[in-house]
């Protein structure tokens, strides 16, 4: 754990605290984990309504009449798509290929873009991007972090939820971000349509000393709180990769299977840093992909770090790992051959020295009627 | 927290009910409450050699794994099966339903080293 002095604290803390929950260090900020319990809060976002702490995310404003070009340089995805008020997931890589963060970019204005970045590597990417602004001043970079407080409204509940707190809201589409202009506090205030969890949601941005008001106010409305427990059981069942975990320095986006997320197969894209790498990747073969695996027997909850054996042979290891509590069973991912990655490959992953069978299968872990 | 008057601790959170030379162990009400949600138990295997402090069995949460340390030295007789189907049990009976193993206990005078259901308290407090 690292030195508690050192440790950020969100503005909701004394909310988290309030609502009974654990907290734990993770990635160097002090988070709630859980409140009523992981199960208990997967569920309720599921079937209704549950909200996570996000303020420890970064959020960075660029704008300028270099911005676009400028943001096209560096992410991955074509920004140019970006019509007003829409957002769209791309990543950040280095000359190697390398995955930086993961972020949602959004296009709040004619040349005005809003990021929203990992709370873990924010200082990071910040450092990054502005080693390679241009000195020209066409383009501005304003890290907002510490301005906002945010809060991830998410479940089937969650537009009739925001439609009672905000009346007068123009609720985003899917993807899409809004002001809040009937703000509980001062402007200025977002929501966006987008979510790490699979439901119907909407990320909140809110001034940082209105976020315990919002927080108590999604309270009195039923919705429950929810902590990284939940955030990674619900993120996991869908499929969604997390940076540190999945996503890493070492591994490209083609092997992650992002590639609708980079510019490489869109003729409007230009160049963007890694895009070199990506290129040689196709052309000479992915060295890995990142697979879903789950147990076909009953065993234990699965987690990271655990071989995977194939043939009698350890073949890699898992990244992430879970006991799905939608399905009830272990679900996995792990980077591995491209040779094995056709879905019902025999696979066993290794826990505590024992072997489970297991199987490749296929996104999302819980498939939908 | 619960701290039955009838049973012995071990400074590691397991309780061992004694019956005649029948041991029964399990893990304390205040473990179920740290470990939260249990998800799935390992008990050790009929038969097992266990030695007082060392990993007897691991009961695993949604978020961690945790390693249960036998509070005594000897042999299992028997373990509780129903756990795999419902090892929820651990939290929500630990005393009772939640039991994981029996033994035959090899060094009686360990139960010395055991903690009173008082003194086990304290420590929790």
């Amino acid at each position: 754990m690292s030195d508690p002095a050192s440790l950020k604290h969100t503005p909701l803390e004394s909310a988290h605290v309030a609502c009974g929950a654990r907290m734990v260090e993770f990635g160097g900020w002090l988070m709630p984990v859980q409140y009523s319990g992981i199960m208990d809060e997967h569920r309720a976002v599921r079937s209704s309504s549950g909200m996570f702490d996000i303020s420890h995310m970064g959020e960075v404003l660029v704008e300028g009449s270099g911005a676009l070009s400028w943001l096209e340089s560096l992410l991955t995805n074509r920004v140019g798509k970006l019509g007003l008020t829409r957002g769209q997931y791309t990543l950040m890589l280095d000359g190697n290929g390398g995955v930086i963060d993961d972020l949602i970019i959004y296009r709040t204005g004619e040349m005005s873009y809003f990021l929203v970045i990992n709370g873990a590597c924010r200082d990071l990417d910040l450092e990054w991007m502005r080693s390679r602004l241009p000195t020209d001043g066409s383009v501005v970079l304003k890290d907002q972090g510490d301005a906002y407080a945010a809060i991830a409204l998410q479940g089937p509940d969650s537009e009739r939820i925001l439609r009672s707190l905000y009346h007068a809201c123009e609720v985003p589409k899917r993807n899409g971000i809004a002001k809040l202009t009937e703000s509980i506090g001062s402007t200025p205030s977002l929501v966006a349509r987008t979510g790490y969890t699979g439901e119907d949601g909407f990320e909140l941005f809110v001034p940082v000393n209105d976020g315990i008001i919002l927080w108590d106010r999604l309270l009195a409305a039923g919705v429950k709180p929810c902590g990284l427990g939940s955030r990674d059981t619900l993120r996991l069942e869908m499929g969604y990769p997390l940076n540190g975990s999945d996503l890493s320095r070492n591994r490209t986006p083609l092997e992650a299977g992002l590639d609708k997320f980079t510019g490489i197969d869109d003729p409007e894209k230009g160049d963007f840093s890694g895009r070199k790498a990506l290129e040689n990747q196709r052309s000479s073969g992915l060295p890995s992909r990142l697979l879903p695996l789950k147990l076909t027997v009953s065993g234990p909850p699965l987690r990271s770090h655990y071989p995977v054996i194939f043939e009698d042979k350890p073949i890699g290891e898992t990244c992430s790992g879970a006991l799905s509590p939608s399905l009830g069973e272990g679900i996995a991912m792990a980077y591995l051959p491209p040779a094995l990655s056709a879905p019902g490959t025999a696979v066993e992953i290794e826990v505590r020295g024992r072997r489970y069978a297991a199987t490749i299968t296929t996104l999302p872990f819980n498939k939908r009627a | 927290m619960n701290v039955p008057a009838d049973l012995r601790y071990a400074k590691t959170h397991e309780w061992i009910r004694v019956e005649g030379d029948m041991v029964t162990v399990g893990i304390t009400d205040h473990a179920q409450t740290e470990l939260t949600d249990i998800v799935y138990a390992e008990p050790p295997k009929i038969g097992a050699e266990v030695k007082a402090g060392a990993t007897a069995a691991v009961v695993e949460s949604v978020k961690a794994a945790s390693d249960i340390y036998s509070p005594l030295s000897g042999t299992v007789t028997e373990v509780n099966s129903v756990l795999s189907e419902n090892p929820a049990l651990l939290n929500t009976d630990p005393f009772g339903q939640g039991w994981i193993y029996k033994m035959k206990a090899s060094s009686p005078a360990e139960m010395e080293a055991l903690l009173t259901p008082e003194a086990y308290t304290a420590q929790i407090s």
